[in-house]
C-alpha cells in the first residue's frame, strides 16, 4: 500500500510536467511546406519601405509621479484608418503623446508608400503643453457632408475637427460643446437612436478633475486593482445637427465611474440598435443594452460578462463561428505565476435572445485565453480562408530586460484602498520592466471552434510595447494588413501576403438616410451554406479604428450566394451573387 | 451542519433555546464544537467574497477542488486506515485551494487538491504529516506549473469593512480554537518586518504592509499557519514558529518572490514540526533514564 501511495503521489506531482510536454508537442512549428502554404498568409514589416518613420513618445506628467512615470504614462500610442480625401485608398492617422510632439496623417500615395500630411491639413499640432496629450482618434462624418471628420481624445481637452473637403481640417470643438477636460482612453462614433446622425461616446480613465501635469495630490490612482469605481466619468453626446452636441449620458442611463480603456458599439442582439460594450481596467466590463434608442440599460451582471473583475484593455467584435452572431473579445493581463486573468471571448449562450441575452467566456476552450499584458485586439480574416482570426498585441513597460517590477506592483495592487489609491505608496519603478518585451499573439481560426497561435511563424516577431492595432487592406489588394502603434516605439506596418488560392470580397458603404459613414451598417455574406456578419465600426480595439470598408475572406469559394446589408436606418438591401475578389462600393438605396 | 454539530444538552445550548429568537441562534452558533468552526468560517468567507465581490475564478472550479479533496480523503482513509474519515479537514483544504489559486484551466484545481490530500498520507514522519496540505500543494504547483496558476492577489472590494468583518470574526474563531496567539504573533511580526523591509528597500511602509490587507492573507493567517496537525505542540513554540515563518517570508520578499508567504511556511513549517516530533520522542527516554 505504501508503495502504491508513493507512486500515486509521484504521478500527481509529475502531471504538470506531462501536460507541459503535451502542450509543447502540440505547438505549431515551422512547416516543411512553408508558412504560406501551411497557414495561408505571412506578414512582413515594411514601414520603412512604405515611407513611414514614426516613433511614439510618452508624456512626462507631474513630477510627483516621477517614481512610477513609465507605468502611469504608458498609453497614448494610437492608430486609426480613414480615407480622409475620398480617393478610395485608406490613410493612416497616428497619435503621439509627448508634450509638443506631433501626430501624423499618412496619406496613401497609391504606389505602396505613404506621406505625412498632418501639418498641411492641420492635424499635427495636437499636443501643445497645457492642452494635454493625444490618446487616440476616431473618424466619422458627423455632419453627413461626405467627408470623415475626426475626434481626437486626450488626457486633456478633447478636440473635434471638421474635414473641409479632404483638403483641410477646421477646429470646431467649442461649437460642438465638448467638455473642457477629459482623461479619455476611448471614444466611438455610433448612431444610437437611428436618426441618421452620428453620436459620440467618450470614456474617461482618470477622473476629469485630475490634471496629470498639475496634481493637487497623489491620491489619483485606482482605489482597487479590481473593484475601482473612482475613475473618469462617461460622456454620451447626442448629435443635434448643425455641428452641435448635447451631453445625455445621465439621461440615457450611463453613469459609471469605472476606469474605462475601451468601448465598442455593435448591434449584438439583432434589435436594429447598437449596444455598447465597455471594457474597464481595474474592474468588470459593462454591457449597455440599447432599448430602442431611448435609453441604455447596464446589463453586465445579468448577461454574465460583468461578474469577474479583470483589467479590461481592449474590446473587439467578431463572428467567430460564421453563424451570424457576434462574440466580443476583451484583452486583460496574464503573467506567468503572478496574475492569470486570461483574456475573455464572450460568446452568446445557447438560448440567448435579444430580450434576454447571456454570454459565456469561451476563451479557454477555444485557445485564445493566454495573451500577456494585452492591449489592442482586432478580428479579421488574415488568410482569407473564410474565418475571422484574431490579432492581439502585448507588452506594457519595457525597460531593463533583467529586472522586473512585478513583485512591487503585485505588493501594492493587493493592498487596501487607502494604500493603492495614493501614488506616493507605490514603490519606485527604478528602470525595471513591467511585463516588457512580450511576444504578440496571432490566433488562426480553424473554423471548428479552435484557434492556433502562429504569431512567430507568420512574421509577427516584434517585442515592442504594443498598444493600438488596426487591420486594413492598405493597398486595395484584397488582404488585411496590420498597423501597430507601439508605446515609446515605432509605428509598424505588417504587409500581408495571402495564398492566392483563397478568395475575398469587400464592401465600402455610404449611407444616405443613415449616417454617411455607414457606421452601424451590418453586412451579411452567405456562401457555401454558411454566413458571416460584420459591422462598420466607429472605433474598436484599444484606441483604434479599423477601415470602414469591410473585408470578407471566402476560402476556395469562387462565388457567394447573396449579401444582405442592413443599414442603420433600418433599410435592408440584398445583393444577389456579387462578384468575388472585388471591392463593391454600395450606396444606401 | 450547525444542528448536527451542536451539543443539544450543553447548558449554554439549553439556555439559548429557552430564550428563543436571534439571541438563541447566536448562542447556539457559539456553542457548536470547535472543530466545526473553521469550516463554517471559511465557507462564510467564500460565500460573502463570491456574492459580494466575485472573488472566485468560478464556483465550479472551487467545487471541483472541494470535491477532489473530499474524494481523495475518503478513498485514501478507507484504503490506508480502513475507516471513514472526518471530512472537515479535507473540506478546508479543498475550499482553500479553490479560493487561493487562480487558473483559467480546471485541472489545476483538481490536481492541487489531490496533491494536498495525498501529501498527508505520503509525507509522514513518526505518525504525523509534516506539511500543511494546501500550503504544500500550492507551493508545489507554483514551482511545477507557474504557467498555469497564480495565487489570489485581489482585494475584498474597495472598502475596509469586509476586511474588518473577516478579521474580527477570524480573530474570534481562532481564539475559540485556541490558535489566536499564532495569528497574532505572525501579524505583529509581519508588520514589524515590513518596517525592516522599508529600511532596507527604501520603499513606503504602507507598500510593505499592503499585502496583509488582502484576502489571501486572511486565509493564510486564520487557516494555514494555525493548522493544528502541522504546528508544534507548545504555545511558546507555536509563537516562535509563527515568528520564524515571518522572518523566512522577509527573506523571500527581499528576493522579490511574489509567493513569499507560501514558500516561507513550506520551508519553516516542516522543519519546526520535525524538531518538535524529535524532541517529543526523546522525552520519555530521558524520563526513563532519570528513573533508572
Amino acid at each position: 500500500m505504501r508503495i502504491a501511495l508513493v507512486v500515486l503521489f509521484a504521478g500527481l506531482l509529475a502531471t504538470p510536467l506531462v501536460i507541459k510536454r503535451i502542450a509543447a508537442h502540440n505547438k505549431p512549428s515551422v512547416p516543411e511546406s512553408g508558412v504560406l502554404s501551411r497557414y495561408g498568409f505571412q506578414f512582413q514589416e515594411v514601414s520603412k519601405a512604405a515611407g513611414i518613420d514614426f516613433h511614439h513618445t510618452a508624456p512626462h506628467l507631474d513630477s510627483k509621479l516621477q517614481h512610477i512615470m513609465p507605468q502611469v504614462a504608458s498609453m497614448g500610442a494610437a492608430v486609426s484608418i480613414v480615407d480622409f480625401d475620398k480617393d478610395g485608398w485608406p490613410d493612416i492617422y497616428v497619435t503621439n503623446s509627448g508634450e509638443g510632439s506631433r501626430n501624423a496623417l499618412y496619406r496613401n500615395q497609391h504606389d505602396g508608400t505613404f506621406r505625412d500630411v498632418a501639418a498641411e491639413v492641420g492635424l499635427a499640432d495636437m499636443n501643445a503643453p497645457g492642452t494635454g496629450v493625444s490618446m487616440g482618434a476616431v473618424w466619422g462624418d458627423y455632419d453627413n457632408d461626405g467627408f470623415e471628420d475626426v475626434l481626437i481624445y486626450k488626457w486633456g481637452k478633447p478636440e473635434l475637427y471638421h474635414n473641409d473637403g479632404g483638403k483641410h481640417f477646421t477646429r470646431v470643438t467649442e461649437e460642438a460643446g465638448l467638455p473642457a477636460w477629459v482623461n479619455a482612453n476611448t471614444a466611438v462614433w455610433f448612431d444610437y437612436d437611428g436618426d441618421g446622425k452620428l453620436d459620440l461616446f467618450i470614456g474617461g480613465y482618470y477622473p476629469e478633475d485630475v490634471d496629470l501635469w498639475h496634481l493637487k495630490n497623489t491620491k489619483m490612482m485606482p482605489e482597487s486593482f479590481e473593484y475601482a469605481q473612482n475613475g473618469g466619468r462617461k460622456y454620451l453626446f447626442h448629435n443635434l445637427g448643425g455641428g452641435r452636441f448635447e451631453e445625455v449620458s445621465e439621461k440615457m442611463g450611463i453613469s459609471s465611474r469605472h476606469w474605462t480603456l475601451a468601448a465598442v458599439a455593435a448591434d449584438l442582439r439583432g434589435t436594429g440598435y447598437p449596444d455598447l460594450f465597455v471594457a474597464n481596467d481595474y474592474g468588470v466590463s459593462e454591457l449597455y443594452l440599447n432599448e430602442g434608442g431611448k435609453r441604455f440599460r447596464e446589463a453586465g451582471r445579468e448577461t454574465g460578462i460583468g461578474y469577474a473583475p479583470k483589467s479590461g484593455m481592449s474590446a473587439s467584435v467578431g463572428d467567430v463561428f460564421n453563424d451570424g452572431r457576434f462574440g466580443v473579445y476583451v484583452s486583460n493581463i496574464s503573467e506567468e505565476g503572478i496574475l492569470v486573468q486570461g483574456n475573455n471571448l464572450w460568446m452568446p449562450k445557447a438560448g440567448s435572445t435579444a430580450a434576454d441575452p447571456h454570454y459565456e467566456n469561451l476563451a479557454n476552450s477555444m485557445g485564445v485565453e493566454m495573451g500577456g499584458w494585452s492591449f489592442g485586439v482586432q478580428f479579421g480574416d488574415l488568410n482569407n480562408d473564410g474565418y475571422e482570426d484574431l490579432y492581439v498585441t502585448n507588452g506594457n513597460v519595457s525597460l531593463d530586460r533583467n529586472r522586473s517590477y512585478w513583485y512591487d506592483y503585485s505588493k501594492v495592487a493587493g493592498g487596501n484602498k487607502a494604500i493603492i489609491s495614493d501614488a506616493a505608496n507605490w514603490p519606485p519603478l527604478e528602470g525595471r520592466s513591467l511585463a516588457g518585451y512580450q511576444q504578440k499573439r496571432v490566433y488562426l481560426n480553424d473554423g471548428s471552434g479552435q484557434f492556433k497561435e502562429v504569431a512567430q511563424l507568420v512574421g509577427v516577431t516584434d517585442v515592442y510595447d504594443g498598444r493600438s492595432l488596426v487591420l486594413v487592406d492598405l493597398w486595395n489588394r484584397g488582404v488585411l494588413d496590420a498597423v501597430v502603434a507601439n508605446q515609446n516605439g515605432p509605428l509598424l506596418v505588417y504587409k500581408n501576403t495571402v495564398s492566392p488560392d483563397n478568395h475575398w470580397i469587400e464592401f465600402a458603404l455610404e449611407g444616405t438616410a443613415s449616417n454617411r459613414s455607414a457606421i452601424g451598417a451590418q453586412v451579411r455574406v452567405f456562401w457555401n451554406g454558411q454566413q458571416q456578419v460584420q459591422e462598420v465600426s466607429g472605433g474598436s480595439g484599444f484606441c483604434a479604428q479599423n477601415d470602414r470598408a469591410l473585408h470578407f475572406g471566402l476560402g476556395k469559394a469562387m462565388a457567394v450566394d447573396r449579401v444582405e446589408i442592413r443599414w442603420p436606418s433600418g433599410k435592408t438591401q440584398t445583393l444577389a451573387a456579387p462578384e468575388v475578389n472585388q471591392r463593391h462600393r454600395i450606396m444606401e438605396p | 451542519m450547525i444542528r448536527e454539530a451542536a451539543a443539544p444538552d450543553s447548558p449554554r445550548a439549553v439556555s439559548a433555546a429557552k430564550s428563543g429568537g436571534a439571541l438563541a441562534a447566536v448562542a447556539r452558533f457559539f456553542s457548536i464544537e470547535n472543530r466545526y468552526l473553521p469550516p463554517l468560517f471559511i465557507t462564510l468567507i467564500l460565500l460573502v467574497g463570491q456574492v459580494s465581490f466575485g472573488v472566485l475564478e468560478s464556483f465550479t472550479r472551487t467545487l471541483l477542488a472541494i470535491g477532489t479533496a473530499v474524494l481523495f480523503e475518503l478513498v485514501l482513509a478507507r484504503l490506508v486506515y480502513r475507516k471513514w474519515p472526518v471530512l472537515a479537514s479535507a473540506y478546508i483544504t479543498g475550499i482553500s485551494v479553490g479560493i487561493l489559486i487562480r487558473s483559467p484551466e480546471y485541472w489545476p484545481y483538481a490536481l492541487t487538491a489531490a496533491i494536498a490530500i495525498t501529501s498527508k498520507y505520503v509525507i509522514r514522519w513518526r505518525g504525523r504529516h509534516l506539511w500543511n496540505p494546501s500550503n504544500f500543494a500550492i507551493s508545489a504547483m507554483l514551482l511545477l506549473a507557474p504557467e498555469y496558476i497564480a495565487t489570489l492577489s485581489i482585494q475584498w472590494g474597495n472598502t475596509i469593512w469586509p476586511m474588518l468583518v473577516v478579521w474580527v470574526l477570524g480573530a474570534f474563531i481562532t481564539w475559540r480554537v485556541k490558535r489566536f496567539h499564532i495569528t497574532a504573533t505572525y501579524v505583529v511580526s509581519f508588520v514589524a518586518l515590513a518596517g525592516v523591509r522599508t529600511l532596507i528597500t527604501g520603499h513606503p511602509f504602507l507598500a510593505e504592509v499592503a499585502p496583509i490587507t488582502g484576502p489571501m492573507y486572511q486565509l493564510y493567517i486564520f487557516f494555514m499557519i494555525t493548522d493544528p496537525k502541522t504546528t508544534v505542540k507548545s504555545k511558546r513554540g507555536q509563537m516562535l514558529v509563527a515568528f520564524l515563518v515571518a522572518v523566512a517570508e522577509l527573506g523571500f520578499r527581499l528576493a522579490q518572490n511574489v509567493d513569499a508567504p507560501y514558500f516561507a511556511l513550506t520551508v519553516v513549517g516542516p522543519i519546526a514540526l520535525a524538531i518538535d516530533i524529535w524532541r517529543s520522542s526523546r522525552k520519555p527516554a530521558q524520563v526513563k533514564v532519570a528513573n533508572a
